[in-house]
């Protein structure tokens, strides 16, 4: 091993240049989302693109920070990070102040940070550390309860904090964890149980337990050769009945109120669009508007009269759009499936498993983000508030992704030199 | 080192990509294919606020204000974007109550979720004063200024007409017009709608989520600005015309007061009448529904639509066919009775007479002689050919035809047609004999004071009139939406009508109409009474002054009052003092016309105290506005 000549040494320009674009492009969106005939100076403080701008600058000044850091201290220091970051997630939950139902922010005077952006970057290093290191092997039953664990102990921290869509992040590590080799049965079955969920809602239990009974008898008289297969099948007609049986429990009894309306509004079995609806209604409306092409800059009248809520923070992709349409949502879209792509390709360069772990993190994180954000604002998924990375107006989640996409940034950039 | 290779890293990639690509579909689909979330970005933000022009104004031939518009404010709602609004603060400044709140709020929803309605009309300026500070609390709502209409001299109902909504009907059958708008009924507010209502225009304007106004829709291009109503200047003298409805009232009748050298309709009076602002608002309904119940008939203009036969009146142009067609001349005189059969017609007893004597002491068999002269006349063939003729006549003295007055619902009335007769009494079996009353104005014949007026403005023109009309000039400009300027010529040439106003002016000199005497003017008139089979005869007279200089020319008719001397001459002879003196002397006249009290007897009964007779009341607008608003609030005192 030897040391690097500069810190911009074997860095991974296509990953500055769609950070660099997707952030810009999240500044123009917020500008026009916040945008008010008596506020037109992009600096200005006082509105949210003014201070996006500020935390623009700080980002780059932090991504520069790591950059500068030696790539070996993230490896070396992945669990006192990950020890630490709970640690804060601890002390949120003492100290901090009720703000909208959650308990997620530490106020440092004006100045306030939301530490569950920076779990998501610890809990992503533990994991890494933790399958890199010799002689885990995720086939052992050991490796998955203590892999579970650390995934498990910042989404429940968080959860407690009652900022359920960052918790839920955190079920994006199930992808890193299939990379490495847990059985697709999980992926498999975790589809399944999800499916389950909304028909269990859709449709009457009876019904769907008969069907359940039905398919399971088929499977049955298909493949009856084997005694094995036919414990499997009872196996999964139990898990899969019993699924059916705990939804109506755990969705009337564990969800939250507003939580249960925004499922039932997904799934059609309420219309409330002053109510319940209303953020996925007005923010249909804002993109629907938008046409091939959009309105144009600044021209969205739902953007610019405020009719979608939380536009410049969870709802950023009703601007985009309205004002640029189709081709605005699919340029998007297009722009972080090619950002997901290049992680996934710099992960599987990698010579280190620390940092090829850490990529898949990167990019499950990423693309969970993207799934829940989109989803809700063009009505594919519930509405839970979580930013669109890179793009939303916030300084942690800004932040929080900077500190994730650079680290990755740095790490890459010994590929040449680390054989594990 | 475990590296399970590379189908986790498809199947992951996989995921990506299928997620992107459902979402790609469903933005395709939402953005592109559906159109309907552009109709509800739409609807979000962009309002319709039409701006209602004002409403011409009216004034008199003096440049008095006789109707004119007062600021009003209708709150419209858009239930749909009504959120939590604290009802109780709401109703109590609109002071409504809240089961009407809620029932107000139904009804808009039951019309439409995302279109406005009107939830509440006509707020008073002060009303909305102080609930316009508080409107921004209320999102759904808005506020749209309208205008209502106010008639200053509570006068002229009948002329002026009034304004409503436009019903179902109208709106289906004329496309400017949309719900809530405002339309001219009757009158002067009918026939001139075009002119006084001026175009509506329609300001675009987008609103943010709180329904603040945030300017106009790209730049206004779409806006169209409102056009105000023109001003019209009316022939009417206001002061002349409440003059006439003090003197008419308790009395049912008409008055009609034309200038016969233009033709300006000067006053035109029905009685019993009603103040004009009653039928304004909302109120308006109610108030009509009581007016609509009244037994004499308020709201009937009787002035134009009302049938009368001329009585003697038509004796003059009767006499001026008979002149023109040389079957009389000024010295024919007619033994001193009609003989048909076993019935006579008989008259007072006044020496023997020529044409003038004839008119003076109104002669009935004088011109039933002259009648029967005309029509049974050898030179014409046959009676039939004489009567036709005859009617050519008269209707070129503007009878049995409409005359084509600038305002609606004007009647032609009746005089028969050869065939009337031919069917009536079969063909050839009729004479002069048979119909000699038409001779005299009696039997089948209808005219409304309108036409009286208006022979009488062709005798005083000497045989022409000009259309009758009640609006001179609109905006600055003449009056050019009819035909005003024309002479319309009868039948008869000038030299003939000397003879009928020496005749007239003895009326009034030494005959039957000395009442209507006034200072040294020379008056030319008629008096007639006309028989009328439902009860007491109606009251008549017709004149015209000053002579060398016709200024006014008038016809009373006051309904079951008796002879034309006794109320119809009193009348018209003050009304023209007030109109060419400006004042009347002759109080003790003036008192016992406005005493009169000539309503039939079933209204006298003591549960409708309203319609007593007033007390010597000075001639003040006022007093008939306040009987009016008695009659009405005694109406609903009695529900």
């Amino acid at each position: 091993m030897r040391k690097q000549n500069s810190i911009f040494e074997n860095i991974d320009w296509v990953l500055v240049v769609f950070y660099v674009v997707l952030v810009l492009l999240g500044w123009v969106n917020i500008y026009a989302a916040v945008y008010n005939e008596e506020h037109k100076n992009m600096f200005d403080l006082t509105q949210n693109y003014g201070r996006q701008m500020l935390w623009i600058g700080t980002s780059l000044v932090i991504g520069l920070a790591i950059l500068v850091i030696d790539g070996k201290f993230y490896a070396a220091f992945s669990f006192p990070i990950y020890i630490v970051t709970m640690g804060i997630l601890l002390v949120v939950l003492v100290i901090a102040r009720d703000v909208q139902g959650a308990r997620s922010w530490i106020e440092i005077g004006s100045f306030k940070l939301q530490p569950s952006e920076f779990a998501k970057v610890a809990t992503n290093m533990a994991i890494a550390k933790y399958l890199s290191a010799l002689g885990i092997r995720m086939e052992d039953m050991k490796t998955k309860i203590t892999a579970g664990l650390l995934i498990l102990l910042p989404m429940a921290l968080v959860l407690l904090q009652n900022d359920t869509g960052s918790a839920l992040v955190f079920i994006a590590f199930i992808f890193v964890l299939y990379r490495e080799g847990l059985s697709q049965n999980v992926l498999i079955f975790g589809f399944l149980a999800g499916v389950l969920f909304v028909l269990a809602l859709m449709v009457p239990n009876t019904v769907l337990i008969g069907v359940i009974g039905g398919l399971g008898l088929v499977a049955y008289l298909l493949m009856r050769k084997t005694r094995n297969n036919l414990i499997v099948i009872l196996i999964i007609t139990a898990l899969c009945s019993g699924i059916v049986f705990s939804v109506d429990y755990a969705f009337n009894e564990i969800l939250q109120t507003h939580q249960r309306e925004r499922i039932e509004v997904l799934l059609g079995k309420r219309s409330d669009p002053k109510g319940a609806g209303y953020n996925v209604n007005q923010s249909l409306i804002a993109i629907g508007s938008g046409g091939l092409t959009g309105k144009g800059f600044l021209q969205g009248t739902q953007t610019k009269y405020d009719f979608v809520p939380e536009q410049s923070t969870d709802f950023i992709f009703c601007t985009v759009g309205e004002e640029w349409g189709f081709v605005g949502t699919a340029f998007v879209l297009i722009l972080f499936t090619l950002l997901l792509y290049r992680i996934v390709f710099i992960a599987e360069r990698q010579r280190s498993t620390y940092t090829r772990i850490y990529a898949y993190g990167v990019a499950s994180i990423l693309f969970f983000h993207l799934m829940i954000n989109v989803g809700m604002a063009i009505g594919l998924a519930p509405v839970i508030g979580i930013p669109l990375p890179f793009f939303s107006y916030g300084g942690s989640s800004l932040w929080g992704f900077t500190v994730l996409l650079f680290v990755l940034i740095k790490l890459d950039s010994y590929r040449m030199y680390i054989l594990r | 080192m475990y590296n399970p290779g590379s189908s986790q890293r498809i199947v992951f990639l996989g995921i990506i990509t299928s997620v992107v690509i459902i979402f790609l579909i469903r933005l395709f689909y939402v953005q592109v294919i559906n159109e309907s979330y552009s109709v509800s970005a739409t609807n979000n933000v962009l309002r319709y606020i039409t701006d209602y022009p004002a409403r011409g104004m009216i004034y008199d031939r003096k440049g008095k204000i006789v109707a004119f518009n007062q600021a009003v404010y209708d709150l419209m709602v858009i239930p749909k974007q009504v959120k939590e609004i604290d009802t109780l603060e709401f109703c109590k400044l609109l002071d409504i109550s809240k089961e009407s709140f809620i029932e107000k709020m139904k009804k808009a929803t039951t019309f439409s979720r995302m279109k406005a309605s009107t939830f509440e009309k006509q707020i008073s300026a002060e009303s909305f004063a102080s609930f316009q500070e508080k409107l921004y609390k209320f999102q759904g709502f808005y506020v749209q200024p309208r205008t209502l209409r106010k008639y200053p001299n509570n006068t002229a109902a009948h002329v002026l007409g009034y304004i409503g909504e436009v019903n179902d009907e109208l709106i289906a059958k004329n496309p400017y017009y949309r719900i809530g708008d405002y339309i001219g009924i009757s009158g002067i507010e009918q026939s001139y709608e075009l002119e006084l209502r001026g175009r509506r225009g329609v300001r675009i304007v987008m609103v943010d989520v709180f329904n603040r106004e945030k300017g106009s829709y790209k730049g206004g291009i779409y806006d169209t600005i409102a056009i105000a109503g023109q001003n019209l200047v009316a022939t009417l003298d206001a002061d002349l015309q409440s003059y006439g409805e003090q003197l008419l009232q308790n009395k049912i009748g008409s008055v009609v007061a034309i200038e016969p050298q233009t033709g300006e309709i000067l006053a035109m009076i029905s009685s019993p009448s009603y103040d004009p602002n009653l039928l304004v608002g909302r109120v308006r309904s109610k108030n009509y529904g009581y007016l609509l119940k009244d037994e004499n008939k308020p709201l009937f203009n009787r002035a134009m639509q009302a049938y009368y036969p001329p009585g003697s009146t038509f004796k003059l142009t009767n006499a001026l066919a008979a002149l023109q067609e040389g079957i009389i001349n000024i010295n024919t005189s007619y033994p001193h009775s009609f003989v048909v059969g076993s019935k006579s017609v008989k008259c007072h007893p006044h020496p023997a007479i020529a044409l003038e004597g004839a008119i003076q002491y109104s002669c009935n068999p004088y011109f039933c002689n002259t009648f029967r002269s005309f029509i049974d006349n050898r030179k014409y063939g046959s009676s039939e050919n004489g009567y036709r003729l005859w009617r050519e006549y008269q209707m070129s003295f503007g009878v049995g035809k409409k005359i084509g007055v600038d305002m609606p619902h004007e009647l032609k009335g009746l005089i028969p047609s050869v065939e009337f007769y031919d069917k009536y009494y079969g063909k050839g079996h009729w004479k002069a004999s048979t119909i000699y009353s038409l001779g005299i104005g009696q039997g089948e014949l209808g005219i409304n004071p309108m036409q009286m007026a208006n022979i009488i403005c062709i005798i005083a023109n000497k045989g022409y009139y000009y259309t009758p009309h009640v609006i001179k000039q609109i905006g600055k400009h003449p009056n050019t939406t009819r035909n005003l300027a024309e002479r319309h010529y009868t039948k008869v040439s000038a030299e003939n009508f000397n003879i009928i106003q020496d005749g007239m002016q003895r009326v009034v000199e030494a005959g039957t109409a000395r009442v209507a005497r006034f200072d040294s003017l020379v008056i030319c008139g008629k008096t007639g009474t006309a028989q009328n089979p439902h009860g007491k005869d109606h009251s008549l007279f017709v004149a015209f002054a000053p002579r060398d200089n016709p200024k006014i020319a008038i016809a009373v008719m006051v309904e079951n009052a008796g002879f034309g001397a006794t109320w119809a001459a009193p009348i018209a002879s003050l009304m023209m003092e007030k109109y060419l003196k400006d004042s009347v002397k002759r109080h003790d006249l003036e008192e016992r016309m406005l005493k009169g009290y000539l309503l039939p007897l079933q209204n006298k009964s003591p549960e409708n105290p309203g319609l007593k007779v007033k007390d010597n009341t000075p001639v003040k607008p006022k007093s008939k506005k306040d009987s009016s608003v008695a009659l009405l609030n005694n109406k609903k005192k009695k529900k």
